[in-house]
């Protein structure tokens, strides 16, 4: 099977400074890999690009999502072909009522997408059963965008929004950072209940404990800008013991 | 006298009452010494009137306009007291004014100063201290028509009275100076709207004073519209005098026009008098848009609020100068003041002054002014999640402005100025 997002040679470099330097990394549908890597190993530069945020600019190499070039396309180009990054901090858009956000979101990608747009009370009806379902509550969806969230509750619109706009590749920016346990719990629970054959993942993740959550297939230690290592999910528990020293040193 | 001093005092109307006549000749004095305001003079510093220079403006002809569809604010029956204004003269054959409570004044100045001129004359040119500045003094000179609202011992107006100011120059530019009078005896209600607009391509200058006097525990809610065309220059000063636990509640949102100042003065003289005084505009082009704001605290206890936001692209510029005054003895005053601006393009600019001034040692007052972009982060985050990068745009900054509407009391009104910043955004150039 094709993988779903290639990475092939990529090489990024923010403000000339070189971030990513060489990064190869196959997905295929329905996969779940992990990211793992010290501070400023590049990891939300990955999330980032992947996404198409201004300021990353590619100097080489390329990015195949589908079999198509993922970097030719707009952010919410990439959003209505299914991209979606969990952001590791969701930013607060004061004004904006998360429901009118979130339906926005839901028809823009749906109206790509060639099917019909929902109308108030479909959206109504779908966004109410889906924060039932995640345990999530309605007050929630009262409140602007973001705007006063706990820590937990901001991951928890994230989950929201990937549970509507149902993607194909899901990225998951330090989803675990400012997560007491129980946040961090649910939080997973929320991830694993979105995992599907049709739906890959890419984890991005300084400690192994988000992992003992939401089980990975892969596991990639970024460091440096390359990968230095791959493995199965046992490499995770690997690195908890070890640490990445081994991989932070140019001698490694 | 230079050609447009003389061009602005064209055939001044005449009049039979020796009061009016002496508050005109005041007026023509005055305009006559100053001229208009040059940038030399501190409170126009960021303001320039060449564009109105070079402009002959002529006095408003007397013959009617056709007026094809009437462009109200509220919606159908939200309304029952409706004004219009063409050129600075009130169209009866246009307006609406039934059941009006017991005690209530509602028309035209004109026709006010045949039938009672006694009510007037007690009032007009009475609320505004000092000097006046050119263009009040200037309408002093001219005025002859306007809105007179007078409502006596506890009078409430039940739905919001709307009032349409339209300016319809055909062959020639031209000038008018609508004059309006609001005197709100103790315990009186009422909500006012204001909806400014003008046709066709010529030139028109609209030089609006409107005085505002509200007795103790009177309440004006007071909404404006401003969406004049490119060819209009909209000068308006109003002068409001708030008495003891008075409320003066204003918002006026600011579209059009390609230059309009927007100066207003209250002056909050009894205990626990207080005031809004809010506002949004939205710009770009080469508009410029001009506020100019004194609050002035001369008893204890009185509170003001005020927020400006606004919008600029293009190479469209702002001014905001707000000053607040507490006189000393006004203890407990609590003013706070609050400008923010949202910058859509390098080149367009934004000016605040914001001013405190305070004489007294117990009070309560705060001022600010920021001036931004959109919020790239915020922006980026909307469009990760599908949503088009111009939507992503309007959303953010109807975000911005809503706030201001959010105040607006008369909830029947709030869906007129949410589709004013929808539709400017979607003309977006």
């Amino acid at each position: 099977m094709s993988a779903l997002l290639e990475l092939k040679n990529l090489h990024v470099t923010v403000e000339d400074k070189p971030i990513l330097k060489g990064i190869d990394l196959a997905i295929g549908p329905g996969e779940v890999h992990a990211i793992m890597g010290p501070n400023g190993s590049g990891k939300s530069t990955l999330a980032y690009i992947l996404t198409g945020r201004d300021g990353y600019e590619v100097t080489d190499g390329e990015i195949l999502y589908d079999g198509n070039d993922l970097l030719a396309l707009a952010p919410e180009e990439r959003a209505a072909q299914g991209v979606f990054l969990a952001f590791q901090y969701p930013v607060e858009i004061p004004g904006v009522a998360n429901t009118t956000f979130l339906k926005e979101a839901l028809n823009a990608v749906r109206r790509e997408r060639g099917d019909d747009e929902l109308d108030a009370m479909q959206f109504i009806k779908l966004v109410r059963k889906t924060v039932k379902e995640m345990g999530i509550a309605d007050e929630m969806l009262k409140r602007a965008v973001n705007v006063g969230f706990s820590g937990g509750e901001k991951k928890r619109n994230e989950m929201l929004q990937m549970a509507l706009l149902k993607p194909r590749l899901a990225v998951l920016d330090e989803t675990d950072s400012g997560l007491d346990i129980d946040a961090l719990k649910a939080v997973a629970d929320g991830v694993n209940a979105l995992r599907a054959a049709d739906r890959s993942m890419l984890v991005i993740t300084h400690y192994q404990r988000l992992l003992n959550y939401i089980v990975p297939d892969r596991v990639h230690v970024l460091a440096r800008g390359r990968i230095q290592r791959s493995g199965g999910k046992e490499l995770a528990l690997e690195l908890e013991q070890k640490g990445y020293s081994e991989f932070t040193t140019e001698a490694a | 006298m230079n050609t447009t001093v003389q061009s602005l005092m064209a055939e001044p109307p005449g009049t039979a009452l020796p009061w009016l006549a002496t508050l005109r000749e005041a007026g023509r004095t005055r305009f006559t010494e100053m001229g208009l305001p040059t940038p030399r003079q501190e409170s126009w510093k960021y303001t320039n009137l060449r564009a109105l220079e070079q402009i002959d403006f002529g006095a408003a002809p007397p013959e009617t306009v056709g007026i094809d569809r009437l462009p109200f604010l509220m919606p159908a029956g939200a309304s029952e007291h409706r004004l219009v204004f063409v050129n600075g003269r009130y169209r009866a054959d246009l307006s609406a004014l039934d059941h009006l409570p017991e005690g209530a004044h509602l028309g035209g100045l004109a026709e006010l100063l045949e039938r009672r001129p006694d009510l007037i004359e007690r009032h007009l040119g009475q609320i505004a201290e000092g000097e006046a500045q050119p263009w009040r003094a200037l309408n002093d000179a001219m005025m002859a028509d306007g809105l007179v609202l007078g409502l006596s011992r506890d009078a409430r107006v039940a739905t919001p009275i709307e009032v349409i100011y339209i300016a319809a120059a055909d062959q020639a530019p031209l000038a008018c100076h609508p004059r309006n009078l609001i005197v709100l005896e103790p315990g009186a209600h009422a909500t006012l709207v204001e909806h400014h607009i003008s046709l066709g391509e010529t030139a028109t200058l609209s030089n609006g004073v409107t005085e505002v006097h509200l007795k103790d525990g009177a309440t004006l809610h007071h909404y404006k519209m401003q969406a004049e065309g490119q060819n209009a220059f909209h000068l308006n000063t109003l002068h409001a005098r708030v008495e003891r636990n008075a409320h003066y509640d204003t918002f006026e949102m600011s579209l059009g026009s390609q230059l309009s100042r927007n100066e207003i003065a209250v002056r909050l003289v009894g205990p626990g008098a207080n005031c809004h005084v809010n506002g949004a505009y939205l710009m770009r082009g080469q508009q410029h848009c001009d506020t100019t704001t004194t609050i002035e605290h001369l008893a204890p206890h009185t509170s003001c609020r005020e927020v400006f936001k606004g919008v600029l692209d293009d190479r469209a510029r702002a001014v905001f100068q707000g000053r607040i005054v507490v006189h000393p003895g006004a203890q407990k005053a609590d003013g706070h003041q609050l400008s923010k601006a949202m910058l859509l393009s390098d080149q367009a600019e934004i000016d605040a002054k914001p001013e405190l001034e305070i004489y007294a040692d117990d009070v309560k007052c705060s001022h600010g002014a920021t001036a931004g972009e959109l919020d790239k982060q915020a922006l980026f985050y909307l469009r990760a999640r599908g949503i088009p990068e111009a939507r992503a745009r309007s959303i953010l900054v109807e975000a911005f402005l809503s706030e201001t509407i959010d105040a607006i009391s008369a909830e029947d009104l709030c869906p007129a100025f949410l589709a004013s910043i929808a539709d400017w955004l979607k003309t977006e150039q």
